[in-house]
């Protein structure tokens, strides 16, 4: 067994170990706790890092297990997985960080850092999934293990919303089995080779496998918000803000959108979904919910809950890429968004978080004038939004940017229709907040002045914000250069040669 | 042969009736006996598979060997059977009288 | 080959008889057997099938034991379960005696429970081992004796009823058998399973038998509408109890059900007599699914749960066929193994709830996560492969189930068998979220802390549910092995 093996594992259990002792530790030990976090974190990081270096390189790492005829548990680091690897990664690192100041004298914190670690290990695991069994049992565990963070706070609000996400999850992923099986059935073992499966099975197999598609899709539509799978998504904002920040914009819904990817690309190809007709479907469905989301957006006056439809709508944005999957500039705009709206979404819910942690605030209402009090978090939040709506230099300008010149490639003139009007309508519901925080006059009290110091919150989770901000800038300014997300990206699309 | 075939006949009658009683009587004790008798059903008809030509002589005792070994387990089953149907008379009887006790009471305390 | 019969029968005499230290004559006792059936395993992987002539005669006239691939796996499912419900049963005996009030009560359940589970024990492995189908009657026999007397141990007037009720459907279904038996040795005159194999013809005497012994089988192991008896037994009963009724007893009438199907009677299986089984199945599943959703107490969801789960064995025949890579038992084997323990793990945690709560009312349950942290996570991870999720051993077992059905075309299993892991997400969730939620006016409670007999012996059976998915290649490796022909023959009692 050499090392190529072994990396693949090792990334896994650097969350997995810590995320079992923190289990059994005692909830006074919070220092060791906080080692261990953090420590796995930065090995975790590491390890990923040395697995994209070797996969630039060319090194090939995978490592199977056969469990019964026909079911193999694959680990595969392709160029994709690593984009979403290191994503999850990076952003776990500062969500810790997040975590633990945010979560300050909150009880139950030993189960709640030990799901937190298992949920990351099963998105990495996602990530990592070579087959799409594989990919089935990560999915699967990843609503296992976010349930109890989502129910953490113990009330009846927060068991509504988990029930609801576990019935949306679970049916989709009822959904997801059936379809994977009947697609084992027909085409046999289904794995992520880069170009799908053989032609000729469509002669024999097209409406099947294109039922089966848009079974597939649903399955993994659920997690990524497609509309009308969406419902759970605004619900589970009742979970504290490091839950909503990690799993509702990195994790959980990304491993959806990650899906998505998977399949159109790796599971049935490009030439095949051309063939059989469907990506207009998806293409329609992502539009859709990308008009959907903001417009609901625009109602809503909680906080979290306008970022939960901005999620909803951004996410499509991904699906819209994928789903013009003869556009390799259209492909390129949508998985690079993948990376930039987890950026700018886990920015805005840090901020969100933020703002309800330190001074109580949980709508746009109460917003007037709390620039002047929290300056730092403000510019995080603006960076964000700007980011959100598509203003250069920051990264949402990029991936806009890709995916206007992919629609226009492609003579579909509608999505870049579709670009400006969602824009228009993120302007309209990210700027009034804007204006509110920076030009509004404070009218009364905070609600609940929860912290008061020299630095406007709390130290640790000011920083994880202001660095995120940070790279939403530093990626949008760099993205032509070698080592941006643009770059990989660029690597990914010419490895599948598109 | 007619005699094999009127053993069994039998058999198979002492089994229905045993059946019918099972289902149709609450009785503890009568579903007890109605078990005995559905279990001489079955050993009578075994008693009848007995007779065939074998080599030494019209006997097969393997069936013999069934039916004994039938009646042992129907023994000790029925004598747990018995034991089982006391015990469920005892904690009713229990049981109601703990009920009427707790009726009486309210009863009581009214006056 | 005879050890695991002999074994736990010696040491539920000795239990009986001696009544000082039962626990470690019991313990020892399935240690030994876990040893056996593990030395037992090896012999099959190296020599293939054996059989085993007990006193040197030769079948037709003597009785023999068989051990191959399913056999061996049902031995070594009922070994692990069994060393788990020692050391659970130790842990929840000593705790009533030395915390509940009643103890005098609660020392004379635990004289007579290690006798009877060690008879029970044997019979178990009597039934996995007997090649003979009139053996097979009495070893029915015994763990029906066994099981309704343990059943009634807990002294409740509802246990006395339900195990009174027990008693006289085993002792029904266990009569139907037999007459079955009597048939089918009026038509072919042998008794044993091997040789039957080859004797058996359609015929209308070969045809009632199969009907009757499948009519009695059916009773015992409580597939609807014949499931009446099992809700009110398993649930009443003392929970190490219902541990072993609904994780090893309903197993052994079915093992004995689907090898009767699938190897004597194979010539007279018509499809629609397996349609038949696998709507009956399908029926269980959905209607057990939908009682368990309705209960109020705890043990009864569990109990309830069974009988949805059995359904998917029933499933299982119609989709069972012989092809090149998946065993005709597979599926079977895969499905009882997940089933027995989880299913154990479940009622283990039942029973850990209601000794610390003093009752299992569900909405009641709020915040026990607090204060029972490793029986909740077992609870959590049992729930994982009654649902059927990866990498559960239910996982495999509802994967092979669909892939079959895909396969040959008859799609409405599948769509039962999905709808089945989604009511069971529901009623598993149900108590799992009361478990979660801790109210703000939650205090730790003062009753007595658990020992840890009682926590972690839940937990390991949880956690082999959970991995033996993982580990699935072993176990068809095993039942690879023992389709194979008559290899090896040991005349008399070898161990």
């Amino acid at each position: 067994m050499n090392w190529e093996q072994w990396l693949l594992p090792a990334i896994l259990l650097s969350s997995f170990i810590p995320g079992i002792i923190i289990f059994a530790l005692p909830e006074e030990r919070h220092r060791l706790r906080t080692v261990l976090n953090l420590c796995g974190s930065i090995l975790k990081i590491v390890l990923i890092l040395v697995m994209d270096t070797g996969i630039y390189f060319g090194y090939n790492f995978e490592i199977r297990l056969s469990l019964i005829p026909g079911v193999e548990l694959l680990l595969n680091g392709d160029p994709l997985s690593a984009l979403f690897a290191t994503l999850s990664s990076v952003l776990w690192l500062l969500t810790t960080v997040y975590a633990i100041g945010y979560l300050e004298g909150s009880p139950n914190r030993s189960h709640f850092f030990g799901y937190f670690s298992l949920c990351v290990t099963v998105t990495i695991g996602i990530a990592l999934a070579g087959n799409l069994i594989t990919f089935l049992l990560f999915y699967e565990l990843l609503t296992l293990t976010t349930y109890p963070l989502i129910i953490h706070r113990g009330t009846e609000k927060s068991l509504r919303a988990g029930r609801n996400y576990l019935i949306y999850a679970f049916s989709g992923g009822a959904v997801f089995l059936f379809a994977v099986v009947a697609l084992q059935t027909i085409i046999g073992p289904t794995d992520f080779t880069g170009a799908g499966f053989s032609p000729s099975f469509i002669d024999t197999h097209a409406t099947a496998l294109a039922l089966i598609f848009i079974l597939l899709i649903i399955g993994v539509g659920v997690k990524a918000a497609l509309v009308p799978l969406h419902g759970w998504l605004p619900q589970a904002m009742v979970a504290p803000a490091p839950v909503s920040a990690l799993l509702h914009a990195v994790a959980v819904v990304k491993a959806g959108a990650f899906g998505i990817i998977r399949i159109v690309l790796d599971v049935y190809g490009p030439q095949n979904l051309l063939l059989l007709g469907v990506l207009p479907l998806l293409a329609a469905v992502a539009s859709i919910t990308i008009l959907y989301g903001s417009i609901r957006a625009l109602q809503q006056d909680d906080l979290k809950r306008r970022l939960a439809f901005s999620t909803i709508s951004q996410v499509s944005y991904i699906a819209l890429g994928i789903s013009l999957v003869d556009q390799p500039l259209a492909v390129i705009g949508g998985l690079v968004h993948l990376v930039h709206q987890g950026l700018m979404k886990i920015t805005l819910f840090f901020c969100a978080g933020n703002l309800a942690e330190t001074l109580g605030i949980h709508r746009i209402s109460e917003m007037d004038g709390v620039a002047r009090r929290m300056p730092f978090t403000m510019a995080a939040f603006s960076v964000g939004a700007l980011g959100m709506i598509g203003i250069p230099p920051t990264v949402g300008f990029v991936s806009k940017w890709y995916l206007g010149l992919g629609g226009l490639a492609a003579g579909n003139w509608w999505v870049v229709l579709i670009l400006a009007v969602s824009s228009l309508l993120n302007a309209c519901y990210f700027l009034p907040i804007l204006i509110r925080a920076w030009f509004g006059k404070q009218q009364g009290p905070w609600p609940d002045e929860l912290y008061s110091g020299r630095f406007e919150t709390r130290f640790m989770l000011l920083i994880p914000p202001l660095v995120t901000a940070f790279i939403v800038i530093a990626a949008g300014a760099v993205a032509n250069a070698q080592i941006s997300p643009l770059a990989w990206v660029r690597f990914i699309v010419r490895k599948y040669g598109l | 042969m007619i005699t094999t075939l009127l053993y069994s006949m039998t058999g198979l009658l002492l089994f229905a009736m045993g059946l019918f009683t099972l289902f149709i009587h609450s009785h503890p004790l009568r579903k007890i006996l109605a078990v005995n008798v559905m279990s001489t059903g079955v050993f009578l008809i075994m008693v009848a598979t007995a007779y065939k030509p074998m080599p030494l002589g019209n006997i097969d005792p393997v069936p013999h060997a069934m039916v004994l070994t039938g009646i042992v387990v129907s023994v000790s089953v029925t004598a747990l059977a018995l034991l089982l149907a006391c015990r469920v008379q005892e904690t009713s009887n229990l049981d109601l009288l703990e009920r009427k006790k707790q009726a009486r009471i309210p009863e009581e305390s009214r006056r | 080959m005879i050890s695991p019969i002999i074994l736990p029968l010696i040491a539920g005499l000795l239990c009986f008889l001696l009544n000082r230290r039962t626990f470690a004559i019991a313990l020892a006792a399935a240690v030994a057997n876990l040893l056996a059936v593990c030395f037992l395993t090896y012999q099959l992987l190296l020599f293939g099938p054996m059989r085993c002539h007990m006193g040197g005669w030769q079948p037709p006239l003597g009785i023999t034991l068989r051990s191959d691939g399913p056999a061996v796996l049902m031995l070594l499912m009922t070994a692990v379960t069994g060393l788990a419900i020692t050391v659970y049963a130790r842990g929840y005996f000593s705790h009533r005696i030395l915390n509940l009030r009643q103890a005098t009560q609660h020392q004379e359940q635990q004289r007579y429970f290690w006798p009877l589970w060690m008879l029970l024990l044997a019979g178990l492995n009597g039934l996995f081992l007997s090649n003979d189908i009139f053996n097979l009657y009495v070893t029915l026999e015994i763990i029906a004796i066994a099981a309704a007397s343990l059943a009634a141990l807990s002294g409740k007037p509802a246990s006395q009823l339900a195990s009174f009720r027990y008693l006289l459907v085993s002792l029904l279904g266990s009569l139907t058998y037999l007459l079955g038996v009597v048939f089918l040795y009026r038509s072919c005159g042998i008794l044993d399973l091997d040789i039957l194999q080859h004797h058996v013809a359609n015929g209308p005497g070969i045809r009632a038998a199969l009907a009757l012994m499948s009519i009695g089988l059916l009773l015992k192991t409580a597939l609807v509408p014949l499931h009446f008896w099992l809700p009110p037994t398993h649930a009443n009963a003392l929970a190490p109890v219902s541990v072993i009724l609904s994780g090893l007893v309903v197993k052994g009438s079915f093992y004995l059900l689907f090898r009767l199907w699938f190897e004597i009677f194979t010539q007279l299986i018509t499809p629609s007599a397996l349609n038949f089984m696998g709507t009956l199945g399908a029926v269980a599943i959905l209607w057990g699914a939908v009682q368990a959703m309705r209960q109020h107490r705890l043990k009864l969801m569990v109990a309830y749960s069974t009988v949805s789960q059995l359904g998917y064995l029933f499933i299982a025949f119609p989709l069972s066929r012989i092809d090149e890579s998946i065993q005709v038992w597979s599926i079977v084997i895969f499905m009882a193994l997940g089933h027995a323990c989880a299913k154990s793990a479940l009622f283990m945690v039942a029973g850990a709830v209601f000794l610390h709560l003093g009752h299992d009312r569900i909405k009641d349950l709020n915040g026990v996560r607090a204060s029972l942290p490793i029986p909740v996570f077992a609870y959590g991870i049992a729930g994982v492969s009654l649902m059927g999720l990866p990498p559960s051993a239910g996982f495999i077992g509802k994967w092979l189930l669909l892939t079959s059905s895909l396969t040959s075309s008859q799609w409405w299993w599948a769509l039962v068998i999905i709808t089945g892991s989604l009511l069971a997400m529901i009623y598993v969730f149900r108590v799992m979220s009361r478990f979660f939620v801790i109210p703000e006016d939650y205090s730790v409670t003062t009753s007595a802390p658990l020992s840890p007999l009682l926590e972690w012996p839940a937990l390991i059976m949880a956690l082999i549910s959970l991995f033996l998915g993982l580990a699935a290649s072993w176990p068809m490796k095993i039942l690879a092995t023992g389709n194979t022909a008559l290899t090896q023959v040991f005349p008399g009692g070898l161990p």
